[in-house]
């Protein structure tokens, strides 16, 4: 049902899009007024963001230790998974940023006859995952080439790389089939893994669904409908130099691409989707595990009322008296 | 317990399919075996716990304070200004379900709802409801639904049904700990006052008498004059157990139960026993006569209250440095909180050994340095003499505890100890050790006969890798370094692999160790050594 | 602990990154914001009229290619009914002689990099 209404949204979403170029030929709101104000939606909201979670403390060091921890000489420490200084553990968050360890990790159980669990490795979520992410960064990093002028080397680089294989014209970019296969894969398994579909909410299709909107349109703008991309850059460039103006006739595919991508960027940071900038603060993995050698303050530490020894004393002076025990006061 | 006696196949019949119905509108259902009675008033009383009164979980008025909606929402506001991980974690899942089925108590009962991804959501729907505003704009459509009674009913049920382990935190891509979570739903349920009784009073206890247990300091006297008394039996001699001694090297720590519960027992006779070998000038302490902290499975400022006395005596009676027995949830207090709450001991020494003179450099703040840290140093420079024959009647695994695994990272120190005091020691599956050991099922304060067979799904995953071992290697013992897993492991063992026993590492040591002037026939439960039952009757 | 530091550079390189195109076009100062690509002819009619051209012309040459090479087809008939040689070399750079200032235009504005040259010796041009 959640999905029902998020392909729905999708698809009004679109429709809004189709009508607003297309009857009614309002670029400048499409083509200007819109991007601006998602952008500044997105700038401002993920640092609001940011700030919010950072005006919470941590109190404790918490990290989970997922290996040896540093403690004797002799036994060797897991530095990856249990480190105990600021360089290791930063490699430990670059490497769970960057290849998604902890998914890597997974186990499927699965309930045996003879009542026991066997575990099996899967990797299907994490090869998902890691696609989906990655294919996601290279296609924005490639659309660079419309908003620095001259083209930057690494964008080209990115685009050679990436059309490799030569296929088609223009040139088949092999993200553009990764990512919609990555997106159709996360989302079929969010329907038919029994589990998954009875904790997706709304808010986890309705990403996957912009997204996957967004890989369609710019798939369907670059090989089929095609776009004046000149036209194309003379509007993104206009909005770099704050002087933006909306050329016509640069089709309607575009601006079905261009809605899509606004919203998602003025939906991004008050979606799940800010686990982009809460993964670096999550305390379970940026800390390290070097509790007992430094220690960590809580700025919130505050006297508690405890039981001191001379009230424990007191209480039971008699019996430890009795039972020739050491007493403070006699 | 149940009515009826639980069969292993009964419990196992698990469905992992979850219901049609959603799961906002399926309500808990306290049935009897899966969830804890609540606190006594007496000991809520003597903790200054509010709104303590007498209830049932069965009943349909629970008896809640008039402005509970107001408390709730105004400690949720206190403690998401107070801990970055929760509001973090409220914020950044994307449900996944990576870390669906790695919780013991979802593989062991099926419960949807103890997916660890869906137990954050009961917390998270009502902080969408209440703090953020797509939940106040689009409500349920934005995952967001109403704080009721029953909502609190379920917290309640869930809440007590997490043994805080961290399983599924390792395998969450953003570490979202749902330990964390489970605590700040304790913390609210508290201040409703719906605290279970094996957490409450083990609490009061503790700060009245320094124990779990409410022994008082002459019953802690007694019960080690009659460890002392044993191990003459077993070993023929007679050691020191100082206790409450000022000018000590060392204060010692241990968890209640490894003086009073059994099988801890035995590991406590292998501490002193190994003590009294290499010298140590240690002292127990009657106040400090518990390193466990039932604290961490209410709140934080229990935590803080409970721990205080452990640096106090430690002060009191000026010793050096500090060791700590073997324990779980002990030490993820020791390791991750006591510092930051009762710190800094600046008061004690950087901890050496006065054995090997290592110097525990990993403890050089907190000057606590865990029993198993001690132990393998000494080992490593041949301090003691080890026979490890005289473990041959136990065919060894070893069970990680989940806090000390995985929130600390204690691994290879007690494997390390075994390899050097039992001939056979074989480890469990992989995917069930170290840093992704499975739970008893029983921590955090749930391991009450009540709440048995909850327990017992939750042990399953236990069970099942144990059974493994045991048809491959033959494994009869399950050895551990934790009170809670010692306490419970044995009903789990019974029930699922039914012929393993539990035992401590330091019970492993207790028996290998070869002692000046010792006379010895058998281990420390009194049972023949492999081979000695022979010679007798030649 | 609040490690506000720590989190005000990672803020810093957040906005560093979604902002990189602003600066990295202010520190080339004056760039061209559109294209003008010269056509030095008296020819008055294209192909295909200018607007498809824009959008299109890499698919028209795919098929000229395809037809002259594996085909043989070497006359292509434009809407007009005119009829022109499928030749890039010729009936494309016999009007559009000057490839720096035409084709190189807009490919290098959109980081395009067309394949056209790996095969045809690109034209000598007079240089300015």
């Amino acid at each position: 049902m959640n999905a029902l209404y998020a392909l729905f949204v999708v698809i009004l979403l679109l429709l809004v899009a189709w009508i607003g170029i297309g009857t009614v030929n309002l670029h400048i709101l499409f083509g200007i007024v819109l991007p601006y104000l998602a952008f500044a939606i997105f700038v401002l909201g993920f640092f609001y963001r940011i700030i919010k979670w950072a005006g919470s403390p941590v109190p404790f060091r918490i990290p989970a230790t997922c290996g040896q921890q540093k403690s004797l000489p002799w036994i060797k420490n897991s530095k990856l998974d249990n480190p105990h200084n600021a360089f290791w553990t930063i490699i430990r968050m670059a490497l769970e940023i960057l290849t998604f360890r902890s998914l890597f990790r997974s186990t499927r159980a699965e309930l045996r006859d003879d009542q026991r669990i066997a575990y099996g490795d899967t990797k299907w979520l994490w090869a998902g995952a890691l696609a989906f992410h990655w294919t996601f960064l290279i296609i924005i990093l490639r659309h660079y080439r419309f908003f620095a002028e001259p083209v930057p080397g690494f964008v080209l680089f990115l685009q050679n790389i990436d059309g490799l294989f030569q296929v088609g014209l223009p040139v088949v970019y092999i993200t553009d089939a990764v990512i919609v296969l990555a997106a159709t894969y996360l989302f079929i398994r969010r329907v038919f893994i029994p589990q998954v579909r009875y904790i997706s909410l709304f808010a986890d299709y309705f990403p996957l669904f912009l997204i996957g909107g967004i890989a369609v349109t710019g798939i369907l703008m670059r090989y089929f409908t095609k776009v004046d991309v000149s036209a194309v850059k003379e509007l993104t460039l206009g909005w770099i130099n704050f002087n933006p103006v909306a050329p016509e006739g640069i089709g309607i595919m575009f601006y079905l691409h261009l809605f899509l991508v606004s919203v998602l960027f003025a939906y991004f940071p008050f979606s799940k989707l800010m686990h982009m900038g809460g993964i670096f603060l999550s305390p379970a993995r940026n800390l390290a595990n070097n509790n007992r050698a430094r220690r960590h303050v809580n700025p919130w530490n505050y006297d508690v009322k405890t039981h001191t020894y001379e009230e424990y004393e007191d209480e039971f002076r008699d019996v430890m008296k009795e039972a020739g025990m050491p007493l403070e006061k006699e | 317990m149940s009515d009826e006696k639980l069969k292993s196949d009964q419990v196992a019949d698990i469905d992992y399919n979850p219901p049609v119905k959603g799961w906002m509108d399926t309500k808990p259902a306290f049935r009897k075996g899966i969830f804890n009675y609540p606190a006594v008033v007496a000991s809520e009383k003597y903790l200054d716990l509010p709104f303590s009164r007498k209830w049932d979980p069965r009943e349909d008025d629970w008896k809640l304070p008039e402005n509970w909606k107001e408390i709730v929402l105004e400690t949720l506001k206190d403690l998401l200004k107070k801990y970055r991980s929760f509001k973090v974690f409220m914020d950044i899942c994307v449900r996944c379900g990576a870390c669906a089925d790695k919780c013991h108590f979802y593989l062991g009962s099926g419960d949807p709802k103890n997916m660890p991804v869906l137990r954050a959501e009961l917390l998270r729907s009502v902080y969408r409801n209440d703090f953020t505003t797509a939940g106040k704009l689009f409500g349920k459509l934005a995952g967001a639904r109403e704080l009721t009674e029953d909502v609190i009913k379920e917290w309640f049920l869930y809440f007590y049904q997490c043994t805080e382990c961290r399983r599924c935190s390792v395998f969450c891509p953003y570490g979202i700990d749902t330990a964390e979570i489970t605590m700040m739903g304790r913390e609210i349920l508290n201040r409703l006052g719906l605290g279970i009784d094996w957490i409450v009073t083990p609490a009061a206890n503790c700060f009245r008498t320094g124990n779990h247990l409410g022994i008082q300091p002459h019953g802690f006297k007694d019960s080690v004059d009659f460890a002392v008394d044993d191990l003459v039996d077993a070993i023929g001699i007679r050691v020191e157990a100082p206790i409450n001694k000022k000018g000590a090297e060392v204060l010692f720590v241990v968890p209640s139960a490894d003086y009073f519960g059994d099988p801890h027992y035995f590991g406590f006779l292998g501490y002193l026993a190994l003590f009294h070998e290499i010298g140590l000038d240690y002292t127990f302490s009657t106040f400090a006569s518990e390193g466990g902290n039932f604290g961490l499975f209410h709140s934080a400022e229990m935590i803080k209250r409970l721990n205080a006395k452990i640096y106090a005596e430690a002060r009191r009676l000026g010793v050096k440095w500090i060791i700590g027995g073997e324990c779980g949830h002990m030490w993820r207090v020791l390791h991750q909180y006591m510092d930051t709450m009762n710190g800094p001991a600046d008061f004690l020494e950087e901890p050496v050994s006065p054995i090997t003179g290592t110097k525990f450099e990993n403890a050089r703040s907190t000057k606590m340095v865990h029993v198993a840290e001690f132990t393998a140093d000494l080992i490593k420079h041949n301090k003691v003499k080890l026979d490890r024959s005289r473990n041959d009647h136990w065919i060894v695994t070893y069970h990680d505890s989940c806090n000390t695994a995985r929130g600390m990272g204690i691994l290879d120190e007690p494997r390390y100890i075994l390899e050097k005091t039992c001939n056979y020691f074989y480890d469990m599956p992989e995917n069930t050790i170290r840093e992704q050991t499975f739970c008893c099922g029983s921590g955090s304060g749930i391991g009450t006969d009540e709440n048995l067979e909850m327990r017992l799904r939750g042990g399953f995953p236990r069970g099942s890798a144990v059974k493994y071992v045991r048809e491959k290697h033959g494994v009869n013992l399950l050895t551990c370094m934790c009170a809670i897993d010692k306490a419970t492991l044995p009903a789990v063992m019974d029930f699922w692999v039914p012929g393993v026993e539990v035992a401590g590492v330091h019970e492993m040591v207790g028996n290998a160790l070869v002692m000046k002037g010792e006379k010895r026939s058998g281990d420390l439960r009194g049972q023949p050594f492999k081979g000695e039952e022979v010679k007798e009757h030649v | 602990m609040y490690d506000a530091g720590k989190i005000i550079i990672g803020l810093v390189v957040f906005i560093a990154l979604v902002s990189y195109p602003v600066w990295y076009d202010a520190a080339r100062g004056d760039i061209p914001t559109s294209v003008d690509p010269k056509i030095v002819t008296t020819e008055k009619e294209c192909v295909a009229p200018t607007e498809y051209m824009k959008a299109n012309h890499m698919d028209l040459l795919n098929q000229w290619r395809d037809n002259v090479v594996r085909k043989n087809i070497r006359v292509y008939t434009a809407e007009s009914g005119r009829k022109f040689e499928m030749s890039l070399s010729h009936t494309c750079m016999d009007c559009h002689s000057n490839k720096s200032e035409f084709c190189d235009e807009c490919h290098n504005y959109s980081g395009v990099n067309p394949y056209c040259w790996d095969c045809h010796i690109e034209p000598e041009e007079e240089q300015p």
